[in-house]
């Protein structure tokens, strides 16, 4: 082969490979981080310390949980990639709040006063978090809510944020996509009436039910650990809803859901967020279907992001997320990620970093802070659908 | 109307419930003369056994049923021995009996927490669904929904409790029991093994409290280790209604409990339902102090 021809394959590979390569570079998996905005870090200590508050314990351990191990999987992640910077490892030292307020104050002046941490993740409910999230205020020390859905939270102070859509964004399009889905005209409200939660979701509920035009037939409450819901429910599906709109959380969903089949309601029952779980799903079983809510995620997003961190955390847990768990997953990166572009582990410094985040790609989608320190994604409207939830109007299109 | 009667259902069979757990509570007090608050501990652990043989052990409920009954005896029986036993052979006051007792029902709780977390991954589980039929009978001319399990645990309710009255009235035992409640000196005297009257009422104590977590476990399907907590209050308020000591009484107010509260539910919400129990029982301790079927301490037994 001459030198020329010899030259002229040696093009024809490279010119025939380049597009591959392209194609290659384009495949790559996304990756979590601001890795390109912020620099490499380079004045941060070898251990960085944050807080983690979830409720391990009691029955609000169903979200608690799966929260805890999000952002163990989230900090692994981190400090693999050295995210951080070389040698730099992120630390959190959890704590349990057991859905008691008195113990998440208690958790959250141990982590700020005690354990000096940088930042806090969490306390999972809201109640929690209006009881201990001034004493991070006092301090100084930047807390976010990555459950919080309650109105008012980040109105504690500017130290205070959240990644969780509030009830505020979200049901208003859940009651809009329903009521365009459904026909609703008329509808029967159940509430949980001690609980921040609940409460603001069932105010939430009430106005958006105002400005669709569908009728409230008639109301009850009940308190939180409440089991037996036949009272109630036996007043409202004699009232013929077209709906049942509820505002629980996750215990008291399961059982509302199933009690009200058992009395032979067979309608709709549109939850709010308390109902995003997929333990909702599986302990009430058949009875769930038919169950509408809104959410700020969905396994079934198209997310790259949010595939790759379902198969982690699937591959780690043996078990898929929720979107209690996607949420502290991408707290513990939003977290990291304002360390990283700080450049610092003062607290001052962290929370203007964190304030100052927004595009950023994650697997609620993309992600920003407003300037009241609240999430900005598109949130979805869910059906649960043989022991499963799926879009709304996909499921709507499907049938 | 047609709620009413779905009311009136949903008011029984939860009744019935109160009245297994409130019985656990009359008999142990008609024997020794002392509240045991770890009771509601050992209804909690009937939910608990229960549970675990039918969802970790895969037993048929036949045999899951009676052998939590039996754990949850076993339990009561340990609570004898732990935190009374020990209290009164020493002479302790009563009240330092009642607060052992909650100190015991407080350490149960906790461990119960302890082996719910690698049992079950977190402080809740469920019962598996289907477990029993759970299609309601649907009675279309009364619009009445009723779910098999509510009517079967009124039915069970009701067979221990006969079983209970005839072994208190009819046989040798209860005569005995009979004896050591009305005076534990004189029983000693007549040759009564007091000890064992007192071991053998805990055990039936425990095995009605435990019936009635394992019922109540089947009904709601959740089972947590705070389970008791809520049906602690209305045990005592179901004895105190119905009159301390009394074993109908007891039955009458767990009855009555439940159907206070789910009327006040029905018609003015779920958070004022304890509120309106309790104003009820303050209204009738105040015509009759030793409540509805209590009799004077000197004719008790």
């Amino acid at each position: 082969m001459s030198l020329l021809r010899r030259v002229l394959v040696v093009l024809l590979i490279v010119a025939l490979s380049a597009p591959i390569a392209l194609v290659a570079q384009d495949e790559e998996e996304p990756q979590m981080g601001l890795w390109e905005a912020c620099a490499d870090p380079a004045n941060l200590p070898e251990v960085v310390t944050i807080g983690a508050i979830f409720g391990q314990s009691g029955n609000i351990s169903v979200y608690g949980i799966p929260q805890s191990q999000a952002v163990a999987l989230a900090v692994e992640q981190i400090n693999e990639a050295n995210y951080l910077g070389e040698g730099v490892t992120l630390e959190v030292i959890y704590e349990d709040s057991a859905g008691a307020n008195e113990q998440a104050i208690a958790a959250m002046t141990k982590l700020v006063e005690e354990d000096g941490v940088v930042a806090v993740l969490g306390p999972t409910l809201s109640s929690e978090a209006f009881s201990a999230d001034p004493i991070a205020q006092e301090n100084g020390v930047p807390v976010m809510g990555v459950s919080n859905t309650a109105g008012g939270i980040t109105d504690m102070g500017e130290f205070v944020f959240r990644n969780s859509l509030p009830e505020a964004s979200v049901i208003p399009g859940t009651i809009a996509q329903a009521t365009e889905a459904l026909g609703l005209e008329q509808v029967a409200v159940l509430y949980g009436n001690d609980d921040d939660f609940t409460i603001s979701g069932y105010d939430v509920f009430v106005s958006a039910l105002e400005e669709n035009e569908v009728e409230i037939l008639g109301e009850a409450t009940f308190a939180r650990g409440d089991v037996d819901f036949n009272a109630q429910l036996t007043q409202l599906v004699s009232l013929e809803p077209d709906a049942l709109v509820v505002s629980a959380l996750a215990a008291e969903a399961t059982q509302i859901i199933v009690q009200a089949r058992q009395l032979g309601y067979e309608g709709p029952i549109i939850g709010g967020n308390g109902f995003n779980s997929p333990a909702v799903l599986t302990n009430a079983g058949e009875a769930s279907d038919g169950v509408i809510v809104g959410a700020a995620w969905n396994i079934a997003s198209p997310e790259a992001l949010s595939s790759l961190f379902s198969e982690a955390y699937e591959e780690a847990y043996g078990a898929l997320p929720d979107q209690f768990a996607t949420q502290a997953y991408t707290g513990a990166w939003l977290m990291a990620t304002a360390i990283r572009c700080a450049d610092s582990a003062e607290s001052a410094d962290v929370r203007d970093a964190l304030a100052g985040i927004t595009d950023f790609a994650s697997p609620l989608g993309m992600f920003s802070f407003d300037e009241d320190r609240n999430p900005v994604h598109d949130p979805v409207v869910q059906i649960a659908q043989g022991g499963a939830f799926a879009v709304l109007g996909a499921e709507m299109a499907e049938e | 109307m047609d709620s009413f009667l779905q009311q009136v259902v949903n008011a029984v069979s939860l009744g019935a419930i109160y009245s297994l757990f409130a019985l656990g509570y009359a008999l142990v007090f008609s024997i020794l003369g002392v509240l045991n608050l770890a009771h509601s501990a050992v209804f909690m652990t009937g939910a608990f056994f229960g549970l675990l043989l039918v969802d970790k052990l895969d037993q048929p409920l036949w045999i899951a049923a009676p052998l939590a009954m039996i754990a949850a005896g076993a339990v009561s029986v340990l609570l004898e021995f732990v935190a009374f036993r020990p209290l009164r052979r020493r002479g302790a006051a009563r009240m330092s009996q009642l607060i052992s007792s909650i100190g015991a029902a407080l350490l149960i709780v906790n461990l119960a927490q302890l082996a719910f977390k690698p049992l079950w991954g977190g402080t809740e589980a469920y019962f598996p669904q289907g477990l029993v039929p759970d299609q309601p009978i649907v009675i279309e001319a009364l619009s009445l929904r009723i779910v098999p399990i509510r009517m079967i645990i009124l039915v069970i309710a009701l067979a221990l409790v006969v079983a209970l009255q005839y072994l208190v009235m009819r046989t040798r035992i209860g005569q005995q029991m009979r004896a050591v409640a009305f005076n534990q000196r004189t029983a000693a005297l007549l040759g009564v093994n007091v000890g064992r009257v007192y071991v053998l009422t805990f055990f039936l104590a425990g095995l009605l409290g435990g019936a009635a977590g394992m019922l109540y476990g089947l009904v709601f399907l959740n089972v947590t280790p705070f389970i008791g907590d809520d049906v602690a209050l209305v045990g005592l308020t179901a004895i105190v209604l119905g009159g301390l000591g009394s074993i109908n009484g007891a039955l009458v107010g767990g009855f009555l409990v439940a159907a206070i509260q789910t009327f006040s539910i029905a018609i003015g919400g779920s958070s004022y339902k304890n509120a309106v129990v309790f104003g009820l029982l303050f209204v009738l301790l105040l015509a009759r102090p030793q409540g509805l079927f209590g009799q004077s301490e000197s004719t008790r037994a």
